[in-house]
């Protein structure tokens, strides 16, 4: 079962890497930091793009780290929600798939992002209405560590908290990288799990590449009746290829052909 | 203004139960109605313009109506980016509602002023500015809004106290109020009474004036502008906005494409913030806005316009 999800996995990495490589576009390091919580979320734990009509009680997904859409673009194709030639599109001259993710360029792609700190408002508000209409359905948004120095975040967390949104489930890619540098050099978001306590969050801590303690985990929302849910992930960026694992250059670069023969052996499939 | 806003809105939410009302925690002793009638769809979503802006994103992607409140520059500035891509970009059914047009906050001063926000609002895709002028124009313009998808942005100030016969609500079309063949004067909002007046004095002059309400900024009726072009001989801009980014400019890049030629000004605040406050009446005094102020203005530049002489 694990070697399942790692081979799916695997593929949206080299899915990602041809992308990166043909478009020479940046931000493959954030992408790899999240394609295991994309997968351990789109294959075991949303309950969305139906090949019917969507349904209004669906779970939604957010990806409020929009730099990191190739993982997502990648991550549906592999689901199937649209053909993977869609894929070669993605960041050339004339594209629908632009490099941040662009509401309805891909059929299961909701909510336009890229500037960082928006999602989580807006999960919010659709958590709230879900609320009102009395639907079961579960809002989920992916932020990331860097994305944490934005103040809209600490305004969505505080009211997520007061409202006792429940429905809503903010996962933290935390790979300590953001554009500049270390996390922790750059604007320190620690204490972390204590800020979301204190706002009201119920947190978890998991390791952000284990798919199946991440499916375990995101299955368990909310974590406590009446309380937003977090969970960090502990991510390391770029994660999949060596040479790109825990480098802030490649939150830039896209690799040459050299790089990219390298990276898809060692992605092979077991 | 306030009052026929909250009246408006809790009628049309009786009829249509998507209708949410968010507020930046202002609008105390108005919202207490609406508040007591849907608690549910009412949230006070504390000092946060940003999160009030993208959860009203949220929850127009839910399939809600939402109307946000809040003084102009919080309702519009602080959260621009918010504006421009959770509502424009993504075309969400959010409505803004933004107090305090111009000057209004008077001896509260500056950073309460609402100069820039027309510019800035108008230069989204998607979005809809309006600008009413009296209690009836921004009854329609909240029907208008209750009514129709899409984001837009009303700029309220206080209801002009003269009230114009003012025919059938269009949006994006201007309200032709007295017709004249010298000179059109084009005004926006609150400061439509300084208009009339000054059109009065400037009759009782023997000038023959043309006054054209615009209480739909964007889109701009073109048609009435050209007919103003065309018909007259200058056409002058009065609003309670910075002569940049404003009605005058929308009015003054028709005017150029026109080709006309045509003799133009307009009147608004300076590119400059005050240095010394007071309340709305004294500030517009000190801009140059009062009826008195405009019609020697008008009078200067149209008596040299027709001794032949350059008008700069």
């Amino acid at each position: 079962m694990n070697t399942y999800y790692k081979n799916i996995a695997a593929q949206i990495r080299k899915d990602i890497v041809m992308m990166h490589a043909k478009a020479n576009s940046s931000h493959i390091g954030s992408a790899f930091s999240c394609v295991d919580l994309l997968v351990a979320l789109y294959f075991d734990v949303i309950k969305t793009h139906s090949k019917n009509k969507k349904r209004v009680d669906e779970d939604k997904f957010i990806l409020s780290k929009g730099h990191a859409v190739s993982a997502l673009y990648a991550t549906l194709a592999q689901k199937g929600v649209f053909s993977k030639n869609l894929l070669k599109r993605y960041c050339i001259n004339g594209t629908r798939l632009p490099g941040h993710a662009t509401r309805n360029a891909v059929k299961g792609l909701d909510v336009s992002t890229g500037s960082l700190g928006h999602g989580l408002s807006v999960g919010a508000g659709m958590a709230l209405a879900a609320k009102h209409d009395k639907l079961k359905k579960r809002i989920f948004v992916l932020i990331s560590d860097g994305e944490c120095n934005e103040g809209s975040i600490w305004e969505a967390a505080m009211f997520a908290g007061h409202h006792k949104l429940d429905n809503l489930v903010v996962i933290i890619d935390y790979n300590k990288l953001q554009a500049f540098g270390r996390v922790s050099d750059v604007l320190d978001i620690e204490p972390l799990a204590d800020k979301w306590k204190a706002f009201g969050w119920q947190v978890k801590e998991v390791d952000g590449h284990n798919i199946k303690s991440l499916t375990k985990c995101f299955n368990a929302v909310p974590f406590k009746k009446g309380r937003p849910s977090v969970v960090i992930s502990h991510t390391i960026k770029g994660k999949g290829v060596s040479f790109m694992q825990d480098r802030l250059e490649w939150h830039y670069k896209s690799p040459n052909s050299d790089q990219l023969a390298l990276a898809m052996k060692e992605l092979g499939i077991k | 203004m306030r009052k026929a806003f909250t009246d408006t809105l809790t009628g049309f939410a009786r009829a249509n139960k998507n209708i949410f009302l968010l507020t930046g925690d202002l609008g105390f002793s108005v919202f207490e109605g609406f508040k007591n009638e849907f608690p549910d769809r009412f949230y006070d979503v504390g000092v946060a313009e940003q999160n009030m802006i993208g959860l009203a994103a949220g929850l127009s992607m839910s399939g809600k109506r939402v109307f946000v409140y809040s003084i102009i520059p919080f309702a519009t500035m602080r959260c621009f980016e918010q504006i421009r891509n959770d509502l424009c970009m993504q075309n969400q059914d959010v409505k803004i509602v933004g107090v305090g047009a111009g000057l209004h906050y008077g001896t509260a001063g500056s950073t309460h002023y609402a100069a820039e926000d027309i510019s800035i609002m108008k230069s989204l895709p998607n979005m809809k500015v309006f600008s009413p002028a009296t209690q009836q124009e921004t009854v329609s313009v909240f029907r208008f809004m209750a009514t129709h998808h899409g984001p837009m942005y009303v700029r309220l100030g206080k209801a002009c106290c003269a009230q114009p016969q003012i025919k059938r609500f269009f949006m994006g079309r201007g309200v032709l109020l007295r017709n004249g063949s010298d000179i059109s004067i084009i005004s926006t909002g609150s400061i439509l009474s300084n208009a009339l007046e000054a059109g009065d004095i400037l009759a009782g002059k023997g000038i023959s004036v043309r006054l054209i309400n615009i209480h739909t900024i964007k889109p701009i009726d073109k048609e009435i502008i050209m007919d103003a072009i065309m018909q007259t001989k200058a056409v002058f801009t009065l609003e309670e906005h910075s002569i940049i980014g404003g009605l005058g400019d929308s009015v003054a890049a028709i005017v150029a494409e026109s080709g006309s030629g045509i003799l133009f000004r307009k009147f608004g605040l300076p590119d400059a913030y005050p240095k010394v406050y007071g309340e709305r009446n004294y500030m517009l005094k000190k801009y140059g806005l009062s009826s008195q102020d405009i019609v020697k203005s008008i009078l200067k530049i149209w008596q040299s316009y027709k001794d032949g002489k350059t008008v700069l």
